[in-house]
């Protein structure tokens, strides 16, 4: 790419920069990993919790957040549920996918050293926090008790069931694994993810909170979290509201009177405890 | 040794529980161990007994024919299993069995059930906290039934 059309879209954040698709795993049925490089230019640095605007030319273009960022690669977790997600889910390895962002704010990390962090995912919920759970386990002795809670729809809608497993065995990190409904077979607890908080360790007076998954997931999760006796302002949620410039500019994001994709997508409930009441756009 | 009542103290089910209430039922207790793999009980059997999980995974089950045994719900350290002793007919619904090796206390329920009617503060006491805990599980049921994690369309 010339040099000159190089410096144009590290300059221009509605043009998307050509990604090559480098590796891509099934994590389940409808779930796809992608790990992407970038032709030209610069890497990416997003901070955990950031989104990508990913665009299959041709197609369109959906928010998706960020699994990794390792090396220069980009790696996005995409369940295929529209049109657009099912044709980035069905780029194979050389295909190349457009890509503008990083966009939006990040899990408040640094706020978390020396206390206790709860990180609270569901379903595809834990794609925007895998970076941040990597994080705190390289970094373990900054934090007191972490511990993973990962909810699902059925054992075989599990993400990154590889890492979860060398998560637990490691034992740096509390991990536990809940899923709605289970054939026999499944050993492990079957229930919603709220559920699991009350039997997690930390001291709610310092704690804080990760959250990420369907909206009712998290509404429960914050109500769960608050009765063991977590402030509101130290329970941090990642909203999801129909992204498209990922800029503030075009509306499409608006929350009452925030923009998700300039002001978020991370919250803190206290910011969002009415907002969540809003039921249309 | 540490006494059911001690026991009954540090679990949030029994949290608050007046003294002479919690030391009424701790008299009806005892501490028991399943192996991994053993039943607590099964469905159609009477319901004598109610178990407070102290250590281990406990999963209730349903058999489904043609499908098996499903899995309904596990209950962990801290919570109880079982309310079928509280209501006639007295029977279980659903089996429950050991995922994990598992240390309970287990109540009897005759016993339980011989000194809230004689003592109807701590039928209150007891029904409240099994109604507590009765609700928590249908609410969680209610947000399972809405299955959050299907598709629920986009982009």
């Amino acid at each position: 790419m010339p040099a000159a059309a190089e410096a144009a879209v590290a300059t221009a954040p509605m043009v998307p920069r050509p990604f090559r698709v480098r590796r891509r795993r099934r994590e389940t049925a409808d779930t796809w990993t992608l790990t992407l490089e970038p032709l030209a230019g610069e890497p990416v640095a997003p901070a955990p919790g950031q989104f990508m605007m990913l665009y299959s030319f041709g197609v369109g273009e959906i928010a998706i957040s960020v699994a990794g960022a390792d090396d220069g690669l980009l790696t996005h977790t995409v369940r295929s549920v529209g049109a657009v997600s099912a044709a980035i889910c069905a780029a194979k390895p050389g295909a190349v996918i457009g890509v503008r962002g990083p966009f939006g704010n990040s899990w408040p990390l640094a706020d978390a050293a020396g206390a206790d962090v709860v990180v609270v995912a569901g379903g595809v919920g834990l794609a925007p926090l895998r970076t941040s759970v990597q994080s705190l386990e390289r970094a373990r002795s900054d934090y007191g008790e972490v511990t993973l809670l990962y909810g699902g729809r059925t054992p075989l809608d599990l993400l990154y069931r590889h890492e979860l497993d060398q998560l637990q065995r490691r034992g740096r990190l509390g991990v536990a694994v809940t899923v709605d409904a289970a054939a026999s077979g499944w050993s492990g607890s079957v229930g919603v993810v709220p559920q699991l908080i009350g039997g997690a360790r930390f001291d709610p007076a310092s704690a804080i909170a990760l959250v990420c998954g369907p909206e009712i997931m998290m509404r429960f999760t914050a109500l769960a979290l608050i009765e063991r006796g977590l402030a509101p302002e130290r329970i941090h949620l990642s909203m999801e509201r129909n992204m498209h410039c990922g800029l503030g500019h075009c509306g499409h994001c608006q929350l009452g009177p925030t923009l998700i994709c300039r002001d978020g997508p991370i919250y803190s409930y206290e910011q969002l405890v009415s907002l969540m009441e809003v039921r249309e756009l | 040794m540490t006494t059911v009542a001690e026991i009954m103290r540090d679990v949030p089910f029994f949290r608050g529980m007046p003294a002479d209430a919690l030391e009424l039922v701790a008299g009806c207790g005892s501490n028991v161990h399943f192996d991994a793999g053993r039943l607590l009980f099964r469905e159609g059997e009477a319901a004598d007994t109610f178990y407070l999980v102290r250590h281990g995974s406990v999963a209730i089950e349903a058999y489904v024919p043609t499908r098996g045994s499903l899995v309904i719900e596990t209950v962990d350290a801290g919570e109880v299993v079982g309310w079928s002793w509280l209501f006639p007919p007295y029977r279980w619904h659903f089996d429950a069995h050991a995922l994990t090796d598992v240390r309970a206390t287990a109540f009897d329920g005759a016993c339980l059930r011989g000194k809230c009617d004689a003592d109807a503060a701590l039928g209150y006491e007891l029904t409240s906290r099994f109604a507590r805990t009765l609700i928590e599980r249908l609410q969680w049921t209610q947000l399972r039934l809405l299955d959050v994690y299907g598709n629920a369309g986009g982009g």
